[in-house]
């Protein structure tokens, strides 16, 4: 399956077998991730919702997705690589 | 029950069709279809596999990967239809041949991504063909061979056995995750090919890679943690890196220690994912986490600092 389009019609294989509790503890790390990034993540009604500083919102269902959309808002690639971004985990 | 595909790919002349009609000799093989891509007006190829003409479709005037990937899953409903209406044998397998310029990718991706073909077959496993006397062709060349479970040095005999040796060498450091057979007129033991996913996971590296001179600009990386990797942080740091660096990396596969009595095989090609399998056991004494991750634009110790700081945000402390 494809991690960016999501998964037409099944579930994103990082999410397989996911429980609401485990949706909601990937959000909350979302959240950390992107909050380099100038973005905030919310899981909501089996969904995620991401946002920026400037009032704009995607609601995405799976992981594929929600880089797409928060790329899109952040205006620039996501890099998990990113030097701030690791100092921003390791804090 | 799930009709296992057999991918077999590899540069233009490098004995696809060769192999692809010995396996089929075998009579424990009789009942594999065969898909053939062939690019140009006349489908020489598919001729020559002619024998199993009646379960074989010719894909023409096109290359699979770039242009008739909806042909691609078309045909693979389509034998199911045929096969289920007797308009052809029964068969257990299907073996798709691609070009010799394919790129692999978009192909795994239709046989993992397609709405329908999931549901009806499994991505079994990728066969890549080098040839022994010529080598690595050009970059879909390095994709084919990265993409693989198994490659095949084809023309062994042809060979000077000082640069076979190098280009196993080279092979290797491309993807230390596939065995590479020396095979003559296509004459190998089919369940060297045909054993599925899990094989040969004591091949995946159990100590880092060292950074060093490559041959090719796409070379492989491989980490390995001491600690239990978090799977929810595991799934965010690779879909990430897929977003951000999905070029550029061209394969992952390792086992995790995620915490349960076995490992969790991953397995992706490019952005195309296999589901993760639960594994009964590890494949020898070393239970630590290990992926190798095939690509260019990176190191070693980045991709692992990096997951590291992921797999540490989920369990501070």
């Amino acid at each position: 399956m494809c991690s960016l389009c999501g998964v037409m019609s099944k579930e994103h294989w990082a999410e397989l077998g996911d429980g609401r509790r485990a949706r909601v503890f990937r959000a909350a790390l979302l959240d950390r991730v992107l909050s380099q990034f100038g973005l905030s993540v919310a899981a909501w009604a089996g969904s995620y919702v991401v946002r920026d500083a400037k009032g704009g919102a995607a609601v995405v269902s799976d992981l594929g997705a929600l880089w797409v959309e928060a790329e899109r808002l952040a205006g620039r690639p996501l890099d998990p690589l990113d030097p701030g971004l690791l100092a921003t985990l390791s804090a | 029950m799930k009709t296992p595909v057999v991918l077999v790919t590899g540069f233009l002349g490098s004995g696809k069709t060769t192999l692809i009609s010995e396996l089929l000799a075998r009579p424990e093989l009789g009942d594999t279809a065969v898909i053939v891509n062939e690019l140009g007006d006349v489908g020489i190829d598919h001729h020559l596999l002619r024998r199993v003409d009646e379960r074989t479709v010719l894909l023409a005037s096109g290359c699979v990967c770039c242009a008739l990937r909806g042909d691609l899953a078309d045909e693979l409903r389509d034998l199911l239809d045929r096969r289920d209406a007797g308009e052809i044998p029964q068969f257990r397998r299907v073996v798709v041949e691609t070009t010799g310029v394919a790129d692999p990718t978009p192909i795994v991706n239709t046989l993992l991504s397609d709405p329908l073909v999931p549901h009806h077959y499994t991505l079994d496993t990728v066969v890549a063909t080098v040839d022994g006397m010529h080598g690595l062709r050009g970059s879909e060349s390095v994709k084919q061979v990265a993409a693989a479970d198994t490659l095949v040095l084809t023309k062994p005999d042809l060979a000077e056995p000082v640069s076979l040796d190098a280009l196993e060498r080279e092979l290797e450091a491309l993807n230390p995750t596939a065995p590479a057979l020396r095979v003559a007129f296509g004459n190998v033991e089919p369940e060297l090919l045909l054993r599925g996913p899990e094989h040969d996971l004591e091949r995946l590296p159990t100590s880092p890679s060292v950074e060093g001179e490559h041959a090719h600009e796409i070379h492989a990386v491989c980490l390995v943690l001491d600690e239990e990797v978090d799977w929810v942080a595991f799934g965010i740091w690779l879909t990430m890196l897929l977003q951000a660096r999905g070029a550029d990396v061209l394969r992952v596969k390792g086992l995790l220690d995620t915490g349960g009595e076995g490992p969790l095989l991953v397995n992706c090609v490019q952005h195309a994912v296999h589901p993760p399998v639960h594994l009964h056991g590890w494949p020898d004494e070393d239970h630590r986490s290990r992926l190798v991750v095939i690509g260019r634009g990176f190191t070693g110790e980045e991709l692992e600092a990096s997951l590291r700081a992921f797999c540490g945000a989920a369990c501070p402390g």
